[in-house]
């Protein structure tokens, strides 16, 4: 007897007669009944109307039955909620029953039923069933949890059911564990803060010896839980990455791609001296290739995923090219990704082989495929000099072959091949322009015309192949407009005589007769520079032009460095965040790779070490940027971040529209597209370079003066620290330190573009803190930042900004912006720079004012171990506007009495007693009397800053 | 993790859906007036959000009129996992950022757990065990979360003759969950034999890219170890073959054994396991030892590309007479030890579209010109080894304005060999059961090598 008769039922009336046959006696007869609803149900009829006839069914002792009606349920609870309590006595009953398979099933499905009445209920049952002592039972729990935690976090919390799954994780059967992993993993995503894996060596232990016994899904669940936790230093990483290296050989996909993504994260942190790195990279090449041979939907994801790993690691496959050979029924998913591949992996070593593969796949059916491989003959071209020529050859070839869209793509990568080698392959011009009538698409006719605009001298009929482009002028789109115009003009600055003609035309049609502003810009542009100056016209026009850098397509490696932390998911599948797909709070948590370690630096904290932070250099440890935010911004972004490589992009989000409107009034001369913090990058050519006002730019000038010389004989400098590291600000990187010369305050910074795009339009901006620091002049940075550049700028700053006390008293909150976003972090200043320079109080004044500060506000620190005498002191410190006033003798010891002011009109007065300690070191105690007591513990820093340095 | 499960026919037709998770439906409410065609379903709100997200595969992928780009498939931020079987669709679908390679491994896996249960998964087979197939699926994958998938589990408790928790003791039902849960949960305790046997087939398939000069420009063999096995009690078993570096690990004491073997081991490039085999003992000491499941199963899955023994070798030659006809010569030769046989030989010669007539010639086999393929097919019924056989034949034009050129897609040809192209070897497989009364000498073995070509393409 089959099923698929329960399909046919089409007769009206049906409801009804399924309403008889469920209330009936005969338990086959039920049976059959349900099996019809289910059926319906499955082909999308609507049968909620026998909810209470289906639920009836439910008291039996046939598991068959009894599923059957809980599918039902599962579907149908949420509509009539009223109605499903009463399925609860039984649920709860079976929870009690002597088979577990059945205790069981109650519990799974009673998570699944989404009432909020219902989840009441299930609590007790699921407390007993956590702790049921059939394995089973447990394992179903664990999951059962994250179901309830799905439905009402709150009340999972509020029941404890966290504590009682943190406890699964040290179960005794290796499948409990697993579920309350991915469970808590999960659960552990929608609460970032909640330190719920609370993964330390010892948990971590545990998770390694599961991973041996459970089932290839609960190694998965484990090795992705793993990946989310640092190492506290390299010899740590290398004894997971050893126990996690025999998953290799798993027969699950996805078991190997998890260890894959454990091995390249915690790769970060070892040295690359170290042998067992180089085992480690050897032993990741056959894993990989071996996921080839997988099923098709499987290579595709293995594929996407390479293509990641062979940018951050080429080494690891770079003799591994010919797997990547395209095979003829090959899906085309598989085919295109494996040709994205080959040319990453080209080099001078295989291009030939490369190109004899490329020039056959040239010549296959899906034009898509066709297409790329024509367009990355031309990239293997500008990637391998040696084989420029041979690439060039072959595209000649393809040319010869007349197929349209072959001719068009050879076409547009000649044009790149001509801008990467100039001069070089000219003499393929006239086979090009043989071509010339087949070309339909914009993008080669653009190309051709370039070809022709920029080698117009070498071309006798250049005029009139452009000529026989401009009587179809307006059809044309704006690409090709905008190529013709400039190919025009250039011809006319290298032939004047024949052409003029010609020029006017052009001219006149951009101008006069478009409505599309860049090309009528164009067009006056030019025309104004040819009327007045026709030489500055030609320097401008036919200038020399940079050359092409030979990746065009490469992750940008902060993403990289994510997605890499992402092997194995959707994220890599897509090459996007999870966030760009994902919605809601979920999967938005920042991944970051951990940074390489010394076994030197083993003792610092793993909290510290990620952060790039300058920990070292700062006399407190900063507080985590994401908590400092949050402070800043008075807003409620939900729970707090808990380690620092994990910044919550809602942070940023939340942040701009604060701010945003500030920056974009600092922005004036600028309007276009700034208020929106998520524009695309202009194009760098066309934005203008900023020259800001005069007066500014020349104050600037003086400090970067200043600080040349001031340095000698300035107060004390820190070395630049980094404040916000690349990874969080999209490729920007910023460090810097303050400075005090001539009583002057400066930011002097340090910009790097570690992004792959130009930056420009930077700003600065400083949020309201205790002194009132404010940039004196917009930040001033005069040419765009090109990837990989460096520009240091001298901020000036005074003190008449807002004023708002900040915890702790010294911070600098700060935002930066630039034309791909805005950014935040904040910094400690020392508070010397603030010293000023008539900060020398009279002798008389200072005792009558110590004695009228009241006792309560003096504080006495120490300073340890000081190499310098009484004099040497006070110089240094009068260097830093530390003023002393006089000095005495009292029992051997020296004691000096100084005074400074802050900018706030602050005074300070300090007693300062030296104690020979031992031969060479002072110990210094340093008693401070101010108004404002707060202020005393940074002024002791700043003494000791001072001091030791 | 997993969102929800559907199963199509090929018409897009829904045969089974299992929604676990509620997020899936959510944001399709919104859209739903796109999907109009599901208008008399729509009465209610769970229903009318997985019917979107139902129809939005159905609409996107099914219905789309070209080729399948991308096996993932986002819409609407919702993504969609997909594999087909004949002509049956499995979608997978998740709004989170779940594990891609484990979703395709699972729906992979469901395959493999529905033919063991019914055969041939196709619509007839679906729709007749639509309970049955509910019922895995609530077992297999729990909130989205695979659970233990292995069909030796399974089917002790999940049965198509419906359960029999009536009849089962309290022993049994805890050694159902035990096994389910348990580290071997691949195979059940008690399971007795009066014949202790088992079966070891080496299967490989060679595939091959050859240039039409003769050069080899990519060749790899992918081998599988297929293990039958009827042992009693929970044997414990070590298999050995020729590996190269277990070889030299032993040679090193012997060193005239070293030269004598170290012809015949082989490099493994790669290999991979059945969840049976323990891992971090193959990786601290390459040795291979697991507990096998009942019946056949696949215990290792290899790789090789030096040394491959290339079975055959096709020689193509074609000349192009005037723009109206193509002459065409392939010769074979078999390369292997003349005392064997190979068997099911097909050479496959593709044709441009634009041919009118084929006049074939060949000395052995037959051979036929098939136009709706494209393709001259040859075949052989058996080839010794050493031989060499040739075919000739007139390939007659249409005169045609395309200007397109024909692609001359490879020559690929079909065979079976009775060796392992690789050079695999299986030198034991040692069987302990020490609580039960049978030794490693009373166990029957049998072993079976089959080379078949994979992918063998020589290009013309």
């Amino acid at each position: 007897m089959t099923d698929s008769k329960y399909f046919t039922t089409t007769k009206k009336g049906e409801i009804f007669e399924l309403k008889a046959e469920l209330n009936s006696d005969k338990k086959e007869k039920k049976k059959e009944a349900v099996k019809k609803v289910i059926a319906s149900m499955t082909v999308g009829k609507d049968v909620s109307a026998l909810f209470p006839d289906v639920v009836n069914c439910m008291q039996t002792d046939n598991l068959e039955l009894k599923k059957l009606v809980y599918l039902y349920l599962m579907n149908y609870a949420k509509s009539q909620p009223d109605m499903a309590i009463m399925a609860v006595n039984t649920f709860v009953k079976d929870c009690e029953d002597p088979n577990p398979l059945i205790r069981a099933l109650a519990v799974r499905t009673m998570g699944c039923i989404r009432v909020d009445k219902i989840t009441e209920y299930l609590c007790e049952p699921l407390r007993k069933c956590l702790k049921d002592e059939d394995p089973y039972v447990r394992k179903t729990a664990a999951v059962c949890v994250a179901k309830l935690h799905d439905i009402n976090a709150q009340l999972v919390e509020d029941q404890g059911f966290l504590d009682t799954l943190k406890d699964l994780i040290s179960d005794s059967n290796p499948m409990v564990v697993a579920n309350a992993v991915a469970a808590l993993s999960e659960i552990a995503e929608s609460h970032p803060s909640s330190n719920l894996l609370d993964l330390n060596p010892q948990s971590i232990n545990k998770l390694l010896t599961a991973l041996n016994e459970c089932t290839e899904w609960g190694q998965i669940f484990i090795l992705d839980c793993l990946a989310n936790y640092t190492p506290k230093d390299d010899r740590e990483a290398q004894s997971i990455c050893e126990r996690v290296t025999p998953r290799l050989s798993h027969a699950n996909s996805a078991v190997v791609l998890s260890a894959v993504k454990v091995l390249m994260k915690f790769m970060e942190m070892l040295s690359k001296d170290l042998d067992y790195y180089g085992t480690l990279l050897k032993k990741l090449a056959p894993p990989l290739v071996t996921l080839l041979s997988a099923e098709p939907e499987l290579q595709y994801v293995a594929l996407r995923n390479i293509n990641l790993i062979v940018q951050k690691r080429p080494e690891i496959l770079k003799h591994e090219m010919k797997v990547f050979f395209v095979k003829y029924n090959d899906p085309i998913y598989v085919k295109l990704e494996k040709l994205d591949i080959m040319i990453r992996l080209a080099s001078q070593a295989n291009i030939a082989q490369v190109l004899a593969e490329l020039k056959e796949y040239a010549t296959e059916v899906d034009v898509d495929f066709v297409r790329k491989a024509v367009r990355a003959i031309g990239r293997c071209a500008i990637k391998v000099e040696q084989s420029a020529e041979r690439c060039v050859s072959t595209l000649l070839d393809l040319i010869q072959t007349k197929v349209n869209y072959v001719v068009q793509e050879a076409i547009v990568v000649i044009k790149d091949i001509f801008r990467k080698y100039p001069n070089k392959y000219e003499s393929v011009i006239a086979t090009l322009c043989e071509n010339l009538d087949s070309l339909d698409e914009p993008e080669a006719r653009a190309a051709m015309i370039w070809i022709v605009g920029e080698y117009a001298e070498r071309i006798d009929n250049a005029d009139e192949l452009l000529e026989s482009f401009l009587e179809g002028f307006h059809d044309e789109s704006t690409q090709v407009q905008l190529q013709l115009l400039t190919a025009i003009v250039k011809l006319f600055l290298k032939k004047p005589t024949e052409t003029q003609e010609l020029v006017q035309q052009v001219l006149s049609l951009a101008t006069q007769d478009s409505d599309n502003p860049d090309l009528r810009d164009r067009g006056y542009i030019y025309w104004r520079l040819l009327s007045t100056d026709p030489v500055a016209a030609k320097e401008v026009v036919l200038a020399e032009k940079p050359l092409i850098s030979e990746e065009t397509d490469l992750i940008e490696p902060t993403l990289l460095d994510e997605l890499i932390c992402y092997i194995g998911t959707l994220a890599s599948v897509y090459h996007k965040p999870p966030s760009a797909f994902v919605e809601g709070g979920r999967g938005v948590v920042h991944k970051s790779l951990p940074p390489r370690t010394a076994s030197s630096e083993s003792t610092e904290s793993p909290e510290t070490a990620p952060a790039g932070a300058p920990a070292g250099e700062q006399p407190d440890v900063i507080p985590t940027q994401g908590d400092l935010l949050g402070d800043l911004l008075n807003l409620d972004l939900g729970p707090p971040v808990s380690g620092p490589p994990l910044v919550t992009s809602s942070v940023q989000m939340g942040a701009v529209d604060l701010l945003g409107g500030g920056l974009d009034s600092l922005m004036g001369d600028e309007p276009e597209g700034i208020g929106d913090p998520s524009f695309g990058a202009p194009p760098a050519a066309a934005v203008p370079v900023r020259l800001g006002a005069p007066i500014s730019s020349g104050l600037s000038d003086l400090f970067d003066l200043t600080s040349g010389v001031g340095t000698l004989s300035g107060s004390y400098v820190a070395p630049k620290a980094v404040w916000l590291p690349a990874m969080k600000a999209k490729g920007l990187e910023i460090s810097g330190t303050f400075t005090r010369q001539v009583g002057s305050i400066s930011m002097d910074l340090q910009l790097t573009n570690k992004a792959l795009q130009v930056m420009t339009d930077f700003a600065i901006q400083f949020n309201r803190n205790s002194f009132g620091l404010a940039p004196a002049a917009p930040l001033q940075v005069h040419a765009p930042l090109s990837p990989n550049q460096t520009v240091e700028i001298s901020l000036p700053l005074n003190t008449v900004g807002s004023v708002m006390k900040m915890e702790p008293l010294n911070n600098l909150q700060v935002a930066v912006k630039n034309n791909i976003d805005v950014f935040y972090f904040s910094t400690l200043y020392p508070l010397h720079i603030l010293f000023v320079e008539d900060g020398k109080m009279d002798r008389q004044m200072f005792l009558a004012t110590w004695k009228d500060i009241p006792n309560e506000n003096e504080a006495q620190f120490q300073i340890r171990d000081c190499a310098l005498n009484a004099e040497a002191v006070s110089t240094k410190l009068q260097s830093s506007n530390i003023f002393t006033i006089a000095k005495r003798n009292v029992e051997g010891q020296d004691m000096l009495y100084q005074s400074l002011k802050l900018t706030n009109g602050i005074w300070v007065l300090a007693e300062l007693r030296i104690q020979p300690g031992n031969p060479s070191f002072m110990d210094l105690e340093l008693s401070l009397k101010c108004r404002a007591p707060e202020v005393s513990q940074h002024v002791y820093q700043a003494y000791e800053t001072i001091l030791k340095n | 993790m997993i969102g929800g499960l559907f199963i199509y026919n090929h018409k897009g037709e829904v045969l089974i859906s299992r929604v676990y998770r509620d997020d899936i439906g959510r944001s399709w409410a919104a859209d739903s007036a796109i999907f109009t065609s599901s208008g008399p379903f729509l009465g209610e709100e769970v229903n009318a959000n997985r019917r979107n997200a139902v129809d939005a595969f159905r609409v996107n992928v099914i219905h789309a009129r070209q080729q399948v780009r991308s096996p993932v498939t986002n819409i609407a931020r919702t993504s969609f996992f997909h594999v087909k079987r004949s002509n049956i669709w499995l979608a997978a679908v998740t709004k989170q950022n779940v594990n891609a390679a484990m979703v395709f491994e699972f729906l992979y896996k469901m395959c493999d757990v529905m033919a063991a249960y019914f055969g041939k998964i196709s619509e007839e087979n679906i729709k007749n065990n639509f309970v049955l197939i509910y019922e895995l699926l609530d077992e297999i994958l729990d909130f989205g979360y695979p659970q233990n998938s292995e069909t030796g589990a399974l089917k002790t408790f999940i049965t198509q003759q419906g359960i029999k928790s009536q009849h089962q003791t309290k022993e049994e039902q805890s050694q159902i969950t035990s096994q389910v849960t348990g580290q071997i949960g691949w195979r059940r305790e008690g399971i007795k034999y009066r014949r202790n046997e088992l079966f070891l087939d080496v299967l490989e398939s060679v595939n091959l890219l050859m240039s039409p000069q003769g050069q080899v420009l990519s060749a790899h063999v992918s081998g599988r170890v297929v293990m039958k096995s009827y042992l009693s009690g929970m044997p414990e078993c070590k298999f050995g073959m020729n590996d190269k570096i277990v070889i030299e690990k032993q040679g090193k004491g012997t060193a005239d054994e070293t030269s004598k073997s170290g012809k015949q081991s082989i490099a493994i490039d790669d290999c991979t396991f059945h969840q049976c085999v323990r891992l971090s003992k193959f990786d601290s000491e390459r040795s291979i030892s697991f507990i096998p499941p009942d019946g056949e199963f696949e215990l290792m899955r290899y790789r090789t590309t030096k040394d491959i023994i290339l079975p055959f070798r096709v020689i193509p030659l074609v000349r192009e007479v005037g723009r109206t006809k193509l002459e065409v010569k392939v010769v074979i030769k078999s390369n292997f030890k003349p005392s064997l046989l190979a068997q099911k030989i097909e050479v496959r010669i593709p044709t441009p579209l634009n041919t009118s007539g084929v006049q074939v010639i060949c000395m052995k086999g037959k051979a036929k010109y098939k136009a709706s393929e494209n393709a001259i097919v040859w075949k052989i019924k058996r080839m010794a080894g050493m031989k060499e056989s040739q075919i000739s034949a007139e390939i007659e034009l249409l005169p045609t304005n395309d200007k397109k050129k024909w692609a001359r897609p490879p020559i690929s040809m079909n065979f079976e060999v009775p060796f392992a192209p690789s050079g695999l070897k299986v030198r034991y497989l040692k069987v302990f059961e020490p609580k039960l009364n049978y030794s490693d000498h009373d166990v029957i073995k049998w072993v079976r090598y089959i080379g078949r070509s994979g992918i063998y393409e020589t290009r013309c």
